[in-house]
């Protein structure tokens, strides 16, 4: 008699609830609108993206895009990376406590985050008056509403994707390697560069791809600090369905937004995989 | 030696100041909610509790912040029963594409929330579904089942399904198998992705704000809307209590299940 159990072979239909659900309510929808872009007057072709990736103004707002998403990315892994090292080194007790500090951040919503910086920036905020009680300066920057606050404010809420995943990789090196090159004569430098960065690795990239394709996309700290002028991918997206009442404008620009977040997935986790097969 | 020690200040300075940048906006919202002024200055003359006591009167802010409650309660709750149940068929059972299946349930973390919106916007309407709250249900469900699959997956990848064949054979039905062996067994793994999953809806903004209409507002949406309208620091005083929220969320979470455990999910 067979028992009835948690079989291997008899469980498979237990996905197909979620399954179902997600083909329904995520993978339809998103493929209806890659259609929809491809659809003018009612024949397929690449119409609207000749239109918009012709025009400079659309090729600018990919441009931000990518240009933003970039020097967060660059300066979340600047700041990451020796941080990361330095929690590795720290006594474990300080590690946990660490480890709760960061979480915070991590977890409190990006607009309470992104409110936080608008009232940092503002021209009677906290930078200013430091600025101006230390003599720096003499009357208030203008901080607020340009691209240097976009890019302190994405670098602070997108800093936690960095850490955790370098500090998770980090913290299992094995000291006994640098121990090892050491002994064979490898000074510091190269022990760096031949031992650590190769080890940490795979925190980076996986930090790199999160951080890259979170600020590309995002949406709330854009609007909040430098308002829906400065043309990003998200704000024409928004636009277009929102306000302009031009869903094909919307429609593509989106789709040439999934096109590169899923690449850079893709690349990253294809590297990933490689490096873990070598 | 002496080089080494100059390496580590620098690497612990680095630490320092990136802890005091991560904290520093959550820290002014907290010190400009007690601020006796009506515009973000930080308390000089006193601390004032008047914002918070506005709070009361705010009838939109409760209302949204109960939608916004109901919402991700509820997707979250249906969520870790379709999770659970579909991490048990891509963990144990023995198809094809169970990696597909389990990449395409974690996918919509990785792609932009902005697009499933207007997606998800567009198929609505085509179909006829204009309730609000019916719409935000569908997308919030989209938005937690990542974190809860992919949180149980992890737990259930490490559980050792003969456990349920010695229960079995210690004469337990199968469903009380599962719910007293397995169960217990997966509950950090599921807690932490529900946890995980719960702030992801109730802080999401960039799917909700297609799919809200003027009666029904997440709270994201209406503490955007108070910033545009008539900003005043009891914005603060709301991100606060959020702040407050959350902290006490990540304690519970931490004395049951441990933050070291939830930093590898």
């Amino acid at each position: 008699m067979r028992q009835r159990n948690v079989d291997a072979d008899s469980v498979g239909f237990l996905a197909a609830p979620a399954v179902s659900y997600m083909l329904l309510a995520f993978a339809a929808p998103m493929a209806w609108l890659c259609a929809s872009s491809l659809l003018v007057n009612g024949e397929f072709g690449l119409a609207n993206y000749r239109q918009y990736l012709g025009d400079p103004y659309y090729l600018g707002v990919i441009r931000n895009s990518l240009l933003i998403g970039i020097s967060t990315t660059l300066i979340t892994l600047l700041l990451a990376y020796p941080a990361a090292f330095a929690m590795a080194k720290c006594p474990v007790w300080a590690q946990s406590l660490i480890l709760a500090l960061v979480f915070v951040p991590l977890t409190v919503g990006v607009i309470v985050k992104t409110f936080g910086w608008t009232i940092v920036l503002r021209s009677n905020g906290v930078v200013n008056v430091v600025l101006l009680n230390l003599g720096l300066i003499d009357s208030p920057l203008r901080l607020l509403f340009t691209p240097t606050a976009l890019i302190a404010g994405m670098s602070n809420v997108f800093l936690p994707y960095m850490l955790l995943p370098i500090y998770s990789v980090v913290r299992m090196i094995d000291r006994r390697y640098l121990d090892a090159a050491a002994s064979l004569g490898a000074g510091p430098v190269y022990r760096f560069f031949h031992v650590l960065v190769p080890l940490s690795l795979p925190g980076v990239i996986a930090g790199v791809s999160l951080v890259f394709s979170l600020s590309i996309a995002a949406y709330v700290t854009p609007l909040m600090l430098v308002g829906d002028r400065f043309g990003t991918m998200s704000v024409t997206i928004a636009r277009g369905f929102l306000y302009v009442g031009n869903p094909a404008l919307g429609a593509t620009m989106a789709v040439i937004l999934l096109i590169i977040t899923a690449t850079i997935v893709m690349l990253s986790g294809r590297v990933a995989r490689g490096r873990a097969r070598s | 030696m002496q080089l080494r020690h100059l390496g580590s200040g620098t690497l612990l300075f680095v630490l320092a100041l990136v802890l005091v940048f991560l904290l520093l906006p959550i820290a002014i919202v907290v010190a400009v909610s007690f601020t006796p002024s009506a515009i973000f200055d930080l308390p000089t003359g006193g601390l004032s509790l008047r914002w918070y006591a506005k709070l009361w009167e705010m009838e939109d802010f409760w209302k949204s912040f109960g939608i916004s409650f109901y919402v991700a309660g509820i997707s979250t709750a249906i969520s870790i029963v379709l999770g659970i149940s579909c991490s048990i068929a891509v963990v144990r059972g023995r198809f094809f594409g169970r990696n597909a299946i389990a990449t395409f349930l974690i996918s919509p973390l990785m792609l932009p929330g902005l697009v499933f919106g207007i997606a998800l916007l567009q198929g609505l309407r085509a179909i006829g579904i204009g309730n609000a709250l019916v719409s935000l249900m569908i997308a919030h469900v989209v938005i937690t089942l990542p974190f809860v699959a992919r949180s149980v997956m992890a737990s259930l990848s490490l559980f050792d399904f003969t456990l349920i064949h010695a229960a079995r054979t210690l004469g337990l039905s199968p469903a009380r198998a599962i719910w007293r062996v397995m169960i217990p067994n997966i509950a950090p793994g599921v807690l932490t992705g529900a946890l995980f999953a719960f702030i992801a809806s109730f802080d999401n903004y960039a799917i909700s704000l297609f799919l809200t209409d003027v009666h029904t507002k997440t709270l994201p949406i209406q503490m955007l809307s108070y910033l545009e309208e008539a900003p005043d620091p009891s914005v603060a005083a709301i991100s606060t209590v959020l702040i407050v929220m959350t902290i006490a969320m990540l304690i519970i979470c931490d004395r049951l299940v441990g933050l070291g455990r939830i930093a590898n999910v």
